[in-house]
């Protein structure tokens, strides 16, 4: 039981008759990095609420480090680093006056108080604008602010409502690297829209879409949807579709415009060295070759416009 | 942790100018008032001649400052109590004491007691300067102590009146006007009653309570009114952010 970190069972939220999240269960484990993803609606803040202990789930329950959130609120909440979607600044404090008073919200005792903000400054890159008030702060340096107050007190879970909003593509490297480091030793949920990032920094994938889980299951699981079997190959002198279905392995072609032709391969097979081959021997004048990628962005859309077949097997995997 | 909460109450009045500002014109204001009272003081006295006709000095001096402290903080405690929730919930940093480790009742009462300790400064304040009579006179303390007592415990009616209000709505100033409305109802809600004073609402009214602390009075059926009352709200309060958390 107490392995994992959050444990969501059977999380339903009513909002006037209509379930915003239904039914939504899962677990994480220490050093677990969990993706949330969804579309807009979907009820991935509502679940953050929840498990936050923000709002009180219509159905199911919550246990952090295997406290109720609903029994022991105030335990449970002492375990979590939580980061809302709006950042939760009191723009008229400095940078260290609003961390000192999260700190002692988050029941940091008085004598490490100095040593946690010092230590949440650095990790977020705030040293150098301890004296800023917040509300003077670029957006991006006020969502540092927004994860340095989620993770000050060393919370066991850390949960960051898309955490890399507003942010430079640097800071957004930064802010991936601080939470891959925080995976590693405490449980972190990240919600997003940017579908790369999730493959960057998550371990765990979970899509949600109108209240319901369709996907939950490892990282490789949706990298391997995305690879898949396809090769994109742009030739000079194009032939004829029936000449490509004769090198090894290929099972189909599909010309495209342009000199370009897509051809998808047997599970087994790696047929870009017999393309290459071919091309060579009858001058097809090979310019370009790659494999194939379906976009994370048409994995998402075929998951969360119901694809049973996929989500189904992936779900016993993740459990 | 209760305290924790006061803290960042007190620290927000006056990290902006607005909780000193306020600070220096109702001093200001007791300060003239003070003066005018030891002036009048006088002009009043001399023509007075028999000794029926007159009061102390601590009374005289003590009822224009407090009599005034009443009414302005009929005004000011608004201004003040207004901020408290609705503007969290309008810049939706709610979540943020809602995450903590601490129970709605420990933010509400945090709150409640960083409103309370920033318009205790103010009580303070006028005791310390009426005090500064006893250089020349010799004066009553009892009679300033009761009057702070009162003053105290009205203010944190007005304070949880005011939280309850500003919990209320996304907008200070609704919640203000809501709050000044309400208070103003129930601070000349005893003048509706003048012909009978027995009726039960007479007796709700604010001032009626504060009359007797006014006179040097403790007395305890009057307590009991201003911490039921403050209670009452407080609590309406706590349930207010609870429908929050469980209706969303």
């Amino acid at each position: 039981m107490t392995n994992f970190t959050v444990e969501a069972t059977d999380l339903t939220r009513l909002y006037g008759g209509r379930e915003a999240v239904s039914n939504v269960s899962f677990t994480l484990s220490k050093g677990e990095v969990l993706g949330f993803l969804g579309p807009n609606g979907a009820g991935k803040s509502t679940t953050m609420k929840m498990l936050t202990g923000n709002l009180a789930p219509s159905n199911g329950s919550v246990k952090i480090c295997g406290i109720d959130m609903i029994e022991n609120p105030k335990e449970a909440k002492a375990l979590i680093g939580y980061l809302p979607e709006m950042r939760p600044l009191y723009k008229e404090f400095t940078v260290d006056e609003y961390l000192i008073i999260t700190a002692r919200l988050h029941r940091v005792s008085a004598k490490h108080i100095k040593k946690a903000v010092e230590v949440a400054k650095e990790r977020c890159g705030l040293a150098h604008m301890s004296k800023r008030l917040i509300e003077n702060l670029s957006n991006g340096y006020q969502q540092r602010v927004g994860i340095a107050q989620a993770i000050i007190h060393n919370p066991m879970v850390v949960i960051l409502d898309e955490p890399t909003v507003g942010l430079d593509p640097i800071q957004i490297r930064d802010i991936r690297s601080l939470i891959r480091e925080l995976g590693s030793d405490h449980s972190v949920i990240i919600s997003t829209h940017i579908l790369p990032e999730v493959e960057i920094v998550c371990d765990h994938v979970q899509i949600i879409d109108k209240g319901k889980l369709v996907f939950n299951g490892p990282i490789e699981v949706l990298k391997r949807q995305r690879i898949g079997n396809k090769l994109l190959v742009g030739l000079r002198n194009m032939p004829e579709a029936e000449a490509l279905l004769k090198v090894a392995g290929v099972m189909e072609v599909e010309i495209l415009p342009a000199g370009f032709a897509r051809v998808r391969f047997a599970d087994d097979a790696t047929p870009a060295e017999a393309i290459v081959a071919a091309s060579v021997k009858n001058k097809w004048g090979l310019f370009q070759i790659a494999p194939d990628q379906t976009s994370l962005e048409d994995v998402f859309v075929q998951l969360t416009y119901q694809d049973q077949a996929v989500a189904t097997p992936s779900v016993q995997a993740g459990n | 942790m209760i305290i924790n909460v006061a803290r960042k109450e007190l620290k927000s009045v006056f990290a902006s100018p607005m909780g000193w500002v306020i600070l220096a014109l109702l001093m200001f204001a007791f300060g003239t008032h003070y003066l005018n009272g030891v002036n009048d003081y006088f002009a009043v006295m001399s023509g007075a001649m028999r000794p029926a006709e007159r009061t102390g000095v601590t009374q005289f001096v003590g009822q224009t400052v407090y009599g005034l402290a009443s009414f302005i903080m009929l005004f000011a405690v608004p201004l003040l109590s207004m901020r408290l929730i609705s503007e969290e919930r309008r810049s939706q940093t709610l979540p943020f004491l809602f995450s903590a480790p601490i129970s709605l009742t420990e933010i509400v009462l945090g709150k409640f007691l960083g409103l309370v300790a920033f318009l205790s400064i103010l009580i303070v304040f006028i005791a310390v300067m009426l005090s500064t009579l006893n250089i020349w006179a010799d004066i009553d303390f009892g009679y300033i102590v009761a009057n702070s007592i009162g003053l105290l415990l009205m203010v944190a009616s007005f304070s949880a009146l005011g939280l309850y209000f500003s919990s209320l709505t996304q907008q200070p100033v609704v919640a203000a006007i809501l709050t000044f409305v309400a208070l103003f109802a129930l601070m000349i809600l005893d003048r509706f009653f003048a012909g009978d004073p027995s009726n039960t609402l007479a007796s709700l009214s604010l001032m009626r309570h504060f009359q007797s602390f006014s006179g040097g009075l403790i007395d305890t059926g009057d307590i009991a009114y201003f911490v039921l009352f403050t209670v009452t709200f407080l609590t309406l309060t706590v349930r207010r952010l609870d429908a929050d958390r469980l209706r969303g």
